[in-house]
């Protein structure tokens, strides 16, 4: 199946003349989680505004659903929903009529039904009455989001949907997005929390300075580039890595009670069993090992400095 | 054509303005009220009558032009410059609407508004002074033109300004002078021939005039004119508009 968006070759440079983005390309499969990471500054929202049609692309091209966004406009916009990452609501409307007035906007005719389950699903049914000024930080994240879904979008993009948001309601929101995944819904997320991709997306995307630096599916991500350690603790503290285990080129803790070994989970042999061996063989006395698969977080880093140097 | 997205819209606008319907609608009552009292009792009393109309009714329909045109200027500029500075738009903008429909809604909205004020100040003036109506149908089409022309022109102000000082620039600066000078509260015939002359360059002096001739057939230039002219703006502001979106000026970075 063709992605439901493809981005070609976008550019974006802001009236300051800053070019916010040079030359992404990026397709997006139907049904998929997308995870975009980046740092501030990347150019995130600057690609999220651009493909939702509130700032014009420089160059380039956009796809949503085989509709370019510039040409065909009303059919490529009419399939997505965006959660801003700005908490930007009316303040004096109430939340029935601020999500039935986004409902309309799209071209939907009114069906409150539709929307009091959106807002059920959301946890805001018993808020629909109330003012939106009279929400809470939180609260008025789902506003958006219940506003973002109430045309039945099939793209939906939440701009760092969790900022300022607290773990329990962090938790609720990963819910909403898997019940999302569930309906079909295409995802694009974009987050500062490593463990939000980890835990959410089937794809991730990291861009830094306007630029893709990769796309992967995560899993294979964290296998191709993740780095294990396995970490040694002996029975009785060394002064300095015995010579005959030079090759591994272990890391002795400052304490000396532990050796840490770090291998590459692609390689074909790790070489643990030998080290065990030869530990033995040099007469250490180990008390305990455990292992620790490198986070998102650590690949991530690694990836955007390794740009900068 | 998007007419959801047009209703939506328009009824999002009036939800406010009834939200708010003690300032929306009293303020203007009570505002003009207070002119019939100063101008039409005391200084009415000095002036007896202009061109055969008694001075409290001759001031009528510059009162009603005067409250519509800077109400549509103001309830279309706040509609569109409130989203602005909320940072709301964002959903108007990726929204698959297009000109057309935007504008028909938020300016649909303001228009409507500032006609049932205009509505409300005129029943009011009947309490107040001996009003007649020579031509209902020509009475009405002139206001529906001017609500509809200043909410463009409002709906204009609220895409440019950039904060909330130059939102009130405009109307303050520009709309009531013109209203003022325009003889609202005069016949410009009263004028020396030097000031009639300047008068004719103030476009909104043929909307009053036309308008007063609907009221009570005196008119200080004819009305065919005062039809031109408010078309002319009518149109110059809805060929500005269609600029702005296609250009995305001040609202699409
Ligand atoms: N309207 C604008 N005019 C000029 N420059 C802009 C504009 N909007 C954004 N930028 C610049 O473009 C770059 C990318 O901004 P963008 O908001 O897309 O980053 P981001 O990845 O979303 O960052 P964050 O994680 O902080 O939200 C930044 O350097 C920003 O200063
Ligand atoms: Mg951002």
């Amino acid at each position: 199946m063709a992605p439901i968006v493809r981005v070609n070759d976008l550019r974006k440079r802001y009236a300051s003349g800053f070019e916010a983005l040079k030359g992404v390309t990026l397709d997006i499969e139907e049904g998929e989680i997308l995870a975009l990471l980046g740092p501030n500054g990347a150019g995130k929202t600057t690609l999220i505004s651009t493909v939702c049609g509130i700032t014009t692309p420089t160059a380039g091209t956009v796809t949503v659903g085989g509709h370019d966004i510039q040409r065909d406009y009303r059919a490529a916009r009419s399939l997505i929903g965006l959660v801003p990452q700005e908490l930007s609501l009316e303040a004096f409307e109430t939340v029935m009529n601020a999500v039935r007035f986004s409902r309309g906007l799209f071209g939907k005719p009114r069906n409150d039904a539709l929307i009091e389950d959106l807002l059920k699903q959301l946890g805001l049914f018993d808020k629909k009455d109330s003012k939106i000024m009279a929400l809470s930080g939180g609260m008025k994240r789902r506003v958006l989001i219940a506003k973002a879904l109430a045309h039945e979008p099939r793209v939906l993009f939440l701009d760092e949907p969790t900022a300022g948001v607290d773990v329990e309601l962090r938790k609720d929101m990963w819910k909403v997005v898997d019940n999302l995944r569930k309906t079909g819904v295409t995802i694009i997320l974009t987050t500062h929390y490593i463990e939000e991709a980890e835990a959410m997306a089937d794809r991730v995307a990291v861009i830094d300075k306007g630029q893709i630096m990769l796309v992967q599916d995560k899993a294979e991500l964290m296998r191709h580039m993740g780095r294990k350690q396995l970490r040694i603790h002996l029975a009785e503290p060394v002064a300095e890595v015995p010579f005959a285990l030079a090759d591994y080129q272990l890391d002795l803790a400052t304490d000396g009670a532990s050796l840490i070994y770090t291998y590459d989970t692609r390689a074909e042999r790790t070489g643990i069993t030998a080290l065990l061996n030869e530990l033995q063989r040099a007469g250490l006395q180990m008390r305990d090992i455990e292992t620790q698969e490198s986070s998102l977080e650590e690949i991530f880093v690694g990836l955007v400095k390794g740009d900068a140097a | 054509m998007n007419i959801e997205a047009i209703r939506a819209i328009y009824m999002f606008e009036m939800a406010r303005f009834f939200r708010t319907y003690r300032q929306s609608l009293l303020a203007p009552v009570i505002s003009t009220s207070l002119y019939f009292v100063v101008f039409g009792a005391a200084i009415g009393s000095q002036i007896n009558q202009v061109e055969g109309v008694a001075y409290g009714a001759f001031i009528v329909p510059g009162l009603i032009m005067l409250s519509v045109m800077t109400q549509s200027t103001s309830n279309a500029s706040f509609g569109i410059y409130f989203p602005k500075f909320t940072g709301s738009i964002y959903e108007l903008l990726s929204a698959p609407v297009n000109f057309l429909e935007a504008t028909v809604g938020y300016v649909g909205a303001a228009a409507t508004k500032s006609l049932i004020i205009g509505l409300i100040i005129l029943a009011t003036s009947f309490a107040f002074v001996d009003v007649s109506i020579a031509h209902p149908l020509a009475m009405v089409a002139f206001l529906l033109l001017t609500c509809l022309s200043f909410a463009l022109l409002g709906f204009i102000i609220g895409i440019w300004a950039g904060n909330f000082e130059q939102l009130q620039l405009i109307p303050m600066l520009i709309i009531t002078p013109l209203v003022f000078l325009g003889g609202s509260f005069y016949s410009t015939t009263m004028l020396p021939p030097f000031w009639q002359a300047v008068t004719l360059l103030n476009p909104v002096h043929y909307l009053i005039s036309g308008f007063r001739w609907a009221f009570y057939e005196q008119a200080d230039v004819p009305v065919g004119i005062s039809l031109l002219a408010i078309a002319a703006f009518t149109g110059a502001c809805l060929a500005a508009i269609a600029w702005i979106f296609r250009t995305g000026w001040r609202i699409r970075s």
